[in-house]
């Protein structure tokens, strides 16, 4: 029997010295879902993403992942448990290849002796080169990362959360910054990948957002101004009035 | 393509130049007083192998490595002293067969913190495990809690003059200033003869590749790679799923480990422990070194406590009061105009030219790590 919600966030709350950045949220997204946050600039969109990763504390609430509460956990323990998180600006090892990017990203010898004695075995190089071809950079796996487009670095991103194969993946805004035939090759990526897994994806790329949503939530000053379908989230007054006038 | 192998033919002969320059060309070219200062320098190289890895390659400048560098010697001159210490020695002191200082400072027995440096095994095994431990419990409360950079770096600082405080405050059980002297035999065998002396070189340079080559593999496993991951974009490793902190622990226990065994091995060649080679001046010069030397190269960090060590005696025998302005000038030198050190020099410069003269086409652009010009 498969559960009913993967991830339970509930009466999600922080506070930056009194200011609420998030404040009260509460949302449910079930298995296989894509679900799209959008809203204003400075509506606590990061913040959530910040929150449910573990990279900022919360002042209050719960965040369960298949039951499991990850409010209390280590960054590293919530990615191991299938959390998956890209950042806004592509954050990639410049200094590495392209295939040691991805090879650090293989789920494999994370522990201090693991990673001392991992092997580059068939299975990796095999599984690095794969992913390579899906993210477009299967002829440059030798080159170091800096040299790396701004969209070819998104993609390295997004690669080395698919090696990992998260069950849960959040976005942070991946489209943004891209050429038009980089945004529609990304478009192209991303619906593949969101096959099979649950993600949460950041995005004011509204076209792209009715590609892929599932559901829509928008955000406002920390809280739900709006949730459901992109139909119906277009043409609620308040999300009219709040974001979309604009 | 990937290269995996654990040399590559580059590193061989880098690693190949230094063995012959320390088991060959230095044993034949200098008298044996210059090869025992070749050797003690050569200690000084463990300690910048262990940075090249901690601050090369993971990001984490210490600037108290003196201070396991000290831990190893003092746990070697321990030893040694209680050896030195027998009640046929000691016959004119108060209490004869405990440590000379301790009879000035009217101990009357042995504490019980030296009684295991009666052994030897116990005492070798000390000389890495002290550092390792102290390293663990400093990276354990900073790594953790994620203090780094550098906030890191003066805490190690702090560290490094707290231990000079303790060990000269300490007198009776340290030996204060003057440090643990007059150390004579190593199980019997007089470590002050000139025979005794190469011997300890060679012993020395074995153990520095032992060294060198744990360093190596460090380098080429993942865990290399990590670090420099770690040292770029810390964040990103923590959600690629690793504890972060566990691994600079690693490593930093790992630099305490070469430095130690550094340590141990000055107090057998030069013969003495003091604290002033413990405190925050020695600590800051094992950093140039490393610097020199190129911290991004574990080969370079050997040529660059060789090179820096012998300018400074040369230098100080000429000119002594002018050396730490030299000293200082060649840090500033480094950093402003070879960020790399002799290792990027070589790499950079000399080796792509070196090949274009021999009529090669420039090699593969890995790393900076080979070994710099003599």
């Amino acid at each position: 029997m498969q559960e009913r919600f993967i991830l339970k966030v509930e009466d999600l709350t922080v506070s930056f010295d009194g200011f609420k950045a998030v404040d009260a949220l509460s949302f449910y997204v079930e298995p296989n879902e894509c679900r799209v946050i959008i809203g204003p600039n400075g509506a606590g969109k990061t913040t959530v993403l910040d929150l449910i990763c573990g990279r900022t504390k919360a002042t209050a609430g719960s965040v369960k992942f298949h039951d499991q509460e990850l409010l209390t956990m280590r960054e590293d323990q919530i990615v191991n448990a299938g959390v998956g998180r890209k950042f806004q600006t592509p954050s990639v090892y410049e200094d590495l290849t392209v295939f040691e990017n991805l090879e650090l990203s293989y789920p494999k010898g994370h522990s201090v002796f693991g990673a001392l004695v991992f092997k580059r075995d068939t299975d990796v190089r095999a599984r690095i080169k794969e992913i390579a071809e899906t993210i477009f950079l299967a002829d440059q796996l030798d080159e170091k990362a800096a040299f790396l487009s701004h969209g070819q670095k998104q993609w390295l991103e997004i690669g080395m959360l698919l090696i990992q194969d998260p069950e849960l993946l959040m976005l942070d805004e991946p489209v943004a910054g891209m050429s038009v035939a980089e945004r529609k090759k990304t478009a192209e990526l991303l619906n593949r990948i969101i096959q099979d897994r649950s993600v949460i994806v950041i995005e004011h790329d509204m076209g792209f957002v009715a590609d892929i949503a599932t559901r829509v939530t928008v955000l406002h000053q920390g809280k739900t101004l709006s949730e459901g379908s992109m139909e119906r989230v277009q043409n609620d007054p308040k999300v009219v009035e709040v974001y979309l006038g604009h | 393509m990937q290269s995996s192998a654990f040399l590559s033919r580059k590193e061989m002969i880098g690693f190949a130049l230094l063995a012959a320059l320390i088991f060959i060309v230095f044993p034949m070219m200098l008298d044996s007083f210059r090869l025992n200062l070749f050797g003690k320098y050569l200690t000084y190289a463990f300690v910048a192998v262990g940075l090249a890895l901690c601050w090369g390659a993971g990001g984490i400048l210490s600037l108290g490595q003196g201070v396991f560098f000290g831990l190893g010697g003092y746990c070697m001159a321990m030893f040694l002293k209680l050896e030195a210490s027998t009640p046929e020695n000691t016959s004119i002191q108060s209490t004869p067969g405990i440590p000379d200082f301790m009879d000035w400072n009217q101990l009357t027995e042995l504490p019980v913190w030296w009684q295991p440096f009666y052994s030897l095994p116990l005492a070798l095994f000390a000389v890495v495990a002290v550092p390792v431990v102290f390293a663990f419990i400093i990276g354990v409360a900073m790594f953790t809690r994620r203090v780094g950079g550098v906030y890191f770096a003066i805490i190690t600082q702090a560290f490094a003059a707290i231990l000079t405080i303790l060990i000269i405050g300490q007198q009776g059980y340290t030996g204060g200033v003057n440090g643990i002297t007059d150390l004579r035999t190593l199980l019997g065998w007089d470590i002050r003869t000139d025979e005794a002396k190469t011997t300890l070189y060679f012993v020395n340079g074995v153990l520095l590749f032992a060294v060198l080559f744990a360093a190596q593999y460090v380098r080429k496993s993942k865990l290399g790679r990590l670090l420099i991951a770690m040292r770029d974009q810390e964040d990103r490793v923590r959600f690629s799923g690793y504890n972060v902190a566990n691994f600079k622990i690693f490593i930093f226990c790992l630099g305490a480990a070469f430095a130690g065994i550094g340590g141990a091995m000055f107090t057998l060649q030069v013969g003495f422990m003091s604290p002033t080679l413990v405190g925050i001046v020695p600590s800051i010069e094992m950093v140039i070194f490393c610097a020199v030397g190129g911290r991004l190269s574990i080969l370079g960090a050997v040529y660059g406590a060789l090179l820096v060590n012998w300018a400074k005696t040369t230098f100080s025998e000429s000119f002594p009061e002018l050396w730490l302005f030299g000293l200082g000038g060649l840090f500033i030198a480094v950093v402003m105009l070879f960020p790399n050190g002799l290792a990027g020099v070589w790499s950079e410069k000399i080796e792509p030219r070196l090949l274009a003269l021999l009529g090669k086409a420039p090699a593969d652009k890995s790393a900076p790590d080979g070994a710099p010009a003599e």
